[in-house]
């Protein structure tokens, strides 16, 4: 292994070799963060423009009030997202976190599936005591976000 | 008047910082300066003032002055002792005070016994720790005040959170802090070195018992948070990559590259720039998690936008600092002289792969968890999670951990495969023979499956360096390094075993109901109300069987507290030797059915025993350097005594 190398190049060829992985690493990292990240979208940026079924992202909205239904199964649920301009059908199966109720804000985290419902495979809820749900509908998406990001600090 | 006391203590030891610092510094220009006498005092004093500003806060937590807004805010008359003490330092301005404490205690203890490098260097490193230490001052002292009084003084404290009265919380933070700290050490080390150009194997051996005293601390950390999370959370998974797991990962890789690299430097004096260049980076990874976590910019950037301050400031100390020590290191980095040469096929050589590993994951964490902070800048929400993480860092990881087997059987400087070349084919046998093993059983993931194999060959491997050694006469140092490999095998073979055959069964059940999850049967026998203190709980009893025989019972808990309201879900675990059963309660359906949920999760307990293993090796490693350095001291006392005698013998035979 020595003999091709010069020994007085021998810093040079460590640094670069360090450089050459750890630059791939970047590279690799970058690459990687561009296809795996969860993106987190609302109902209403759904509607507009459909993630491709199979990706991991990120819902987030209010819980229809009325929308929570229990399957036979007794562990799966589906209910109804929205952001006051659309909405999404989600089914989970699992153990809902406690603060998940009708009228709260919630993030699950998930795929989208081809036949238009989100499977999620885990829900965010916290309850936001000065949630008004009627307030939703005169809400501009933005406010409905900023309303969702709120409720789950 | 305590208070007063205790913020006094805290000025003062400011002062006494600012003094070390400009001794140090006219120190290392010329060390006969009169000034260059009083860093050392001025570091010890500065311990002592710090030591008794926390004591003072400590007291005032134990006797609850709730005139003090710090324990108005955070405790209450009605708490246990040992968590009105815990809670002196579980909040933002006490765990800083601790932080600052533990660096000026750190740096007294440097003072007072080490004497091994040149005079100036000591200087330098003094000054270095009084400048990181005086930023920190500032901090506490402008924007973090633990000692604030609150006028009126309330009736009552705050702070009576019952889910914040758990005794690993209670410690988890400080044991990352002594991780974080001892990196600070290093880091001044490696100023004072860069300074005085005295980048040698002697510095390298010096700085290497604070690199694995933090190292040990970090890997503790790390294994309880791990386990924390494991059994608090109910999710039955054992590593989210949090930003907060994170924020104590990337130390963790920093150091155990440092710790690698140091050890090259210390026996070979090779690898210098780098071993510098990875001090740098150690510290830096300290503050980027002492920022992530304690300027509420994971929350939301938004959140730290609302109130920078704090945030602002630790981002400041950590430009300066580390902005600093780069600066220094680039216009100096030239003039460290290449090291002694190795050849590729060497300790040495492994040990390279090794650190360039370690960089690389520690940059794949890093950009992972700072990706979502980055584009929510620019209004776009995204999460990064275990489908990057996993496999990205497994690219790096994976290839380290097979020259992690083989390296340690490396001769250093030059080696020939020839000779190693019977250990490696056993090794290699060893791993396909597992790998056609699991095949054979079952089917599993690539990662999982890599992971088996190479967890085989660790462990086996770990433990070839003792070949043809006496075991009696091996320095600790040795067996350290071999239990410390053993214990990464052992968690590698826990987190793969968990990932590749855990089973999990999800249900509604009636009383009565048999659930079936791997060799385990539980029978719902039913679920009945619980109270606690504080808490109101419904409790499901699941009598269980292993194999056909009786294994106990599980009682896993959907608890609510009521002050303050919260709602938690206390799993059950029954732990055998091969793994833990994992048990969950949830809600009720409205047919009066009750979810369940059970994880058979084989060997996931050696996750935590493999964590404990590595901190094992890493204090018989200290131990060992320890014992080394006091005999080295011993011996050259008695030289110089003995040299003092025969002076004193001439002297009076001359006389």
């Amino acid at each position: 292994m020595t003999g091709g190398i010069k020994p007085k190049h021998q810093r040079l060829v460590l640094l670069t070799i360090a450089l050459v992985a750890l630059i791939g690493a970047g590279l690799l990292a970058a690459w990687a963060l561009r296809n795996q990240a969860d993106y987190f979208y609302l109902p209403s940026e759904i509607e507009a423009q459909a993630p491709e079924p199979g990706r991991g992202m990120r819902l987030g909205g209010m819980v229809e009030i009325g929308s929570i239904r229990t399957m036979e199964d007794g562990v799966t649920i589906r209910f109804v997202v929205g952001d006051g301009e659309a909405s999404v059908p989600v089914s989970f199966t699992g153990i809902a976190p406690s603060l998940f109720v009708e009228g709260s804000g919630v993030v699950a985290e998930g795929t989208m599936g081809a036949d238009g419902i989100f499977v999620a495979s885990n829900l965010l809820a916290k309850h936001d005591e000065n949630y008004v749900p009627r307030e939703l509908e005169h809400m501009t998406t933005d406010q409905v976000r900023a309303q969702i990001e709120a409720t789950l600090e | 008047m305590i208070a007063e006391f205790g913020l006094a203590a805290l000025w003062l030891a400011a002062a006494l910082a600012g003094l070390q610092l400009v001794a140090g510094f006219m120190g290392m220009r010329d060390e006969d300066e009169v000034l260059a006498r009083l860093a050392r005092p001025a570091a010890l004093v500065q311990a002592l003032l710090c030591g008794l500003a926390f004591l003072t806060l400590l007291w005032l937590f134990a006797r609850t002055d709730l005139s003090v807004a710090l324990v108005a805010n955070n405790s209450h008359s009605e708490k246990p002792m040992i968590f009105k003490l815990a809670g002196a330092w579980g909040n933002h301005e006490g765990s800083m005070l601790l932080w600052v404490t533990v660096m000026a205690v750190a740096g007294g203890l440097i003072a007072l016994v080490e004497r091994r490098l040149p005079e100036r260097t000591m200087l330098a490193t003094l000054g270095a720790q009084a400048f990181v230490g005086l930023g920190f001052y500032a901090f506490l002292l402008f924007s973090s005040n633990p000692f604030e009084r609150l006028n009126p003084a309330p009736g009552e404290g705050n702070g009576l959170n019952p889910l914040l009265q758990d005794i690993g919380l209670a410690f988890h933070p400080p044991t990352l802090y002594f991780g974080y700290v001892g990196l600070s050490v290093a880091f001044s080390f490696v100023v004072g070195a860069l300074l005085t150009r005295q980048v040698t194997p002697e510095f390298a051996r010096v700085m290497r018992p604070w690199i694995l005293g933090a190292w040990v601390f970090l890997t503790i950390g790390i294994t309880a948070g791990s386990y924390w999370a494991y059994y608090e959370l109910g999710w039955g998974g054992w590593w989210f990559w949090d930003p907060v797991e994170n924020a104590s990962l990337m130390p963790w890789l920093a150091a155990t590259a440092l710790l690698h690299s140091a050890s090259v430097l210390a026996s070979r004096d090779a690898l210098r720039a780098w071993t510098v260049m990875l001090g740098v980076i150690g510290f830096s990874m300290s503050m980027v998690g002492t920022f992530l976590v304690r300027s509420g910019i994971l929350t939301s950037v938004h959140a730290f936008a609302v109130d920078p301050e704090r945030g602002s400031f630790i981002l400041a100390l950590l430009a300066i600092n580390i902005g600093g020590a780069l600066v220094l290191f680039i216009t100096r980095a030239s003039t460290v002289a290449e090291g002694e040469r190795f050849s590729i096929l060497s300790r040495e050589g492994a040990l390279v792969v090794n650190n360039v590993a370690l960089s690389a994951v520690l940059g794949i964490v890093l950009l992972g968890t700072l990706y979502p902070l980055l584009t929510e800048a620019f209004d776009v929400r995204v999460s990064v999670g275990p489908p990057y993480f996993n496999p990205v860092s497994a690219i790096f990881v994976l290839p380290m951990l097979v020259v992690l087997a083989v390296g340690p059987l490396l001769r250093w400087r030059k080696d020939s495969f020839a000779r190693i070349r019977m250990p490696v084919f056993a090794l290699g046998i060893i791993g396909l023979l597992v790998l056609a093993g699991v095949l054979l059983t079952s089917t599993i993931d690539i990662l999982p499956l890599l992971g088996l194999v190479l967890a085989a060959v660790v462990m086996v491997g770990s433990f070839l360096p003792l070949r043809g050694r006496s075991l009696r006469r091996l320095p600790l140092a040795v067996w350290g390094m071999v239990i410390a490999h053993f214990g990464a095998g052992v968690t590698l073979f826990g987190m793969a075993s968990d990932t590749a055959f855990q089973q999990e069964r999800l249900v509604a059940a009636n009383a009565g109901d048999v659930v079936e999850v791997g060799p385990w049967q539980a029978v719902l026998e039913g679920v009945i109300p619980v109270a606690g203190p504080n808490w109101n709980a419904m409790e499901a009893q699941l009598p269980l069987t292993y194999d056909g025989s009786e294994a106990g019972e599980a009682r896993p808990q959907a608890r609510s507290f009521w002050s303050p309201p919260q709602e938690t879900s206390e799993i059950a675990l029954v732990t055998r030797w091969n793994g833990q059963l994992y048990v969950g309660v949830g809600n009720q359906t409205e047919d009066g059915r009750w979810q369940l949920r059970l994880w058979w999760k084989p060997f996931v307990t050696f996750i935590w025993y493999g964590g404990l293993l590595i901190a094992l090796g890493g204090v018989l490693a200290l131990l060992g350097r320890l014992s080394v350095d006091v005999r080295r001291r011993v011996a050259v006392r008695k030289i110089a005594d003995r040299k003092e005698d025969e002076a004193a013998f001439v002297q009076e035979a001359g006389a």
